[in-house]
């Protein structure tokens, strides 16, 4: 297992590889110029030629991109031209603020959705099912930044039950685990739960009607074991499809929704993107979006490692 | 002897919101220990259906019972859900067509066996391992203190379906439901396990119901073998008279329709027509639309079972003229 593990990781190498290619020639191929994004347009030719000089990119492109990956691999992700501020520390302040409201959301939808979901496959009335298919149909269909609006407008607007935007109280610092900071976390979270619930409900409720359709459920009850004996054995058996569309689910969300971010105004990494592309801020862009392929690479691997443990059966590369 | 297992008039109807299926219509046959009943018929026939019944596996909601299964006096359709988890596994187990698909992928061998030890005897875990070592053993299994902990999908068809039966036999039951546990294993594996179910049979004097659609099987394991059309008995003889002398016209065409030597050159001989669609409950005999023997007073009311010898019954109406024949 171990090994498996070790040797997934190692896969991982001409991937990254692939995807620093890829972020790099991405950013490149857009089209908009990051010098004159920030000097004013009657900036004389040699200021603009100068900042070009001084930021790398009078250079071809082979030779930015080696330097960069050059300096990148030290984990110097260079400076933002919008706010000149290292950008490694950029990033690692909107990644941050972004798995802590991912994991919440997280948390969330995939307790509800095997709840939901187990309930649908077991339920015996199709009611209680049709009602769980509504739910998770409403889950994926509801545009997420929209219901985030009609969520600020009754809780925050109407009852000012709670606070509309901001990741907690004016003079705070950073994210601490208080009254005050969780409050500024319910609204966000509950709008970026809504997508994964739907997906992953759906999702756990087919595969569990799948599984206690099959054969040994039967052979298990003519051993005479009980139904929470027999959820266990189905749970396992559901376990594999489940955790792959939960991977995917989760890896979405670390990426950071630009809309529910942007509409909370929160400072995570969907709200730094959207920034960035607008102030044609390369540094930060790449940066962003490498370490966000970094990760969602590292959770893909996670998962399939999980798989492994729990079926026996799958065993890849 | 007394009987081990009792069933009278037994009927299965299922309901779907669509449409409601008769699979049995009026079942009744006694087991005793050590015996071993034979249930023979093709799909459809209702074999299946009467045999996972005595262990009520079909989903309770869609599912309506009638008529009595007795086992060892105790009523299995009155049971409720506690009675009837420890009726199953511990004094009536079972062993199924695929073994590959009746154990769970996920877990090892070893675990779903020892599983059930510790549900019905409350052994300790290492205790229940120990246990199920020497039933692999049992079924001789090689080196099954490896194969214990090995995963379904790494063993054999033959090999799972040992294991099948070492997990069917781990509470000692007294009566072995099989439902056609050879039909999917090579032929000279099929042997194997059939020689090795039946002198499990003898050693621990089970009662068996062994259901097949394989005449040749129903033959070589059962002392009496009960043959079934749309959803009843239609035939009920010890192994020798079935084979010597079938009555029912369906019996016949089915022993007729089996291939062995010295048929070369030979006609085929099938049964015309598929069976009927168990949605209704016909009027008359079930099996009188294929029958080369139909009379008018076949489809006016459906035949009684009736007595033609010792202990030998067929439901036809035609059973004393079959005889003379």
């Amino acid at each position: 297992m171990l090994l498996y593990a070790l040797r997934r990781l190692i896969y991982l190498v001409p991937v990254a590889f692939g995807v620093s290619l890829l972020v790099f020639g991405l950013v490149h191929l857009a089209p908009g110029d990051p010098i004159s994004a920030i000097v004013p347009p009657d900036a004389p030719k040699e200021v603009i030629d100068k900042l070009k000089e001084y930021y790398g990119f009078d250079k071809p492109l082979p030779v930015q991109y080696l330097r960069w990956l050059g300096v990148t691999l030290t984990g110097d992700f260079g400076t933002s031209i919008g706010t000149g501020r290292p950008v490694a520390s950029e990033v690692a302040s909107a990644f941050g603020n972004t798995i802590i409201l991912a994991i919440a959301a997280t948390t969330l939808a995939f307790t509800l959705a095997v709840i939901l979901g187990t309930a649908a496959a077991y339920a015996k009335s199709r009611i209680v099912d049709r009602l769980v298919t509504l739910i998770s149909l409403v889950g994926v269909s509801v545009p997420h930044f929209w219901l985030a609006i009609v969520l600020v407008i009754i809780f925050a607007v109407e009852l000012g039950a709670l606070p509309p935007m901001g990741m907690g109280p004016e003079n705070s610092t950073g994210w601490r685990f208080d009254r005050a900071h969780l409050a500024h976390m319910v609204l966000p979270t509950i709008a970026l739960s809504v997508i994964p619930l739907g997906v992953v409900t759906r999702t756990v409720r087919s595969t569990i009607k799948e599984t206690l359709s099959m054969e040994f459920v039967t052979a298990l009850q003519a051993k005479g074991m009980n139904d929470s004996q027999i959820l266990r054995h189905v749970l396992k058996n559901a376990a594999p499809t489940c955790l792959a569309v939960m991977g995917l689910q989760a890896g979405n969300l670390i990426g950071g929704s630009i809309l529910i971010e942007t509409v909370f105004a929160w400072p995570g990494t969907g709200f730094l993107l959207n920034s960035a592309i607008f102030r044609r801020d390369l540094p930060i862009l790449q940066g962003t979006t490498l370490v966000l392929a970094g990760f969602f690479m590292l959770l893909n691997l996670t998962v399939d490692v999980i798989q492994t443990m729990v079926d026996p059966r799958i065993k890849r590369g | 002897m007394s009987d081990l297992l009792q069933v009278r008039d037994l009927h299965v109807t299922f309901k779907t919101p669509d449409r409601t299926v008769h699979a049995v219509n009026g079942v009744s046959f006694d087991l005793k220990r050590g015996e071993t009943l034979g249930i023979l018929g093709e799909s459809g026939s209702g074999k299946s259906v009467t045999l996972r019944s005595i262990l009520r596996l079909h989903p309770e909601h869609r599912t309506r019972w009638s008529g009595s299964i007795r086992m060892e006096g105790d009523e299995v359709l009155d049971m409720g859900s506690r009675a009837l988890g420890d009726l199953r596994g511990r004094r009536v187990a079972m062993i199924f067509q695929e073994p590959a698909t009746a154990f769970d992928p996920v877990f090892t061998v070893g675990h779903q066996i020892a599983e059930t030890i510790r549900r019905h005897t409350g052994k300790s875990e290492s205790d229940a391992w120990k246990r199920a070592k020497e039933l692999l053993e049992l079924v001789r299994i090689p080196s099954p203190a490896q194969r214990l902990k090995a995963y379904p999908f790494e063993m054999s068809g033959g090999m799972r379906q040992r294991a099948m039966i070492a997990l069917a036999l781990s509470c000692n039951p007294s009566l072995l439901l099989a439902d056609e546990p050879t039909t999917a294993l090579d032929a000279t594996v099929q042997i194997q396990v059939l020689l090795l179910i039946r002198e499990l049979q003898r050693e621990f004097d089970l009662g068996v119901i062994f259901v097949t659609h394989d005449i040749g099987v129903a033959v070589e394991v059962s002392d009496r073998i009960g043959v079934m059309y749309a959803g009843k008995i239609v035939e009920l003889a010890p192994v020798e008279k079935m084979v010597d002398a079938p009555q029912h016209p369906y019996s016949r065409g089915l022993l007729a329709s089996t291939v062995h030597d010295g048929m070369r050159g030979q006609r085929l001989e099938a049964i015309p027509g598929a069976p009927p669609d168990l949605a209704e409950v016909p009027t008359g005999c079930s099996f009188a639309p294929r029958c080369k023997f139909v009379r008018p007073d076949c489809t006016t009311a459906p035949p009684n079972l009736r007595a033609t010898g010792d202990s030998h019954l067929v439901r036809c109406v035609l059973a004393e003229t079959a005889v003379a024949a």
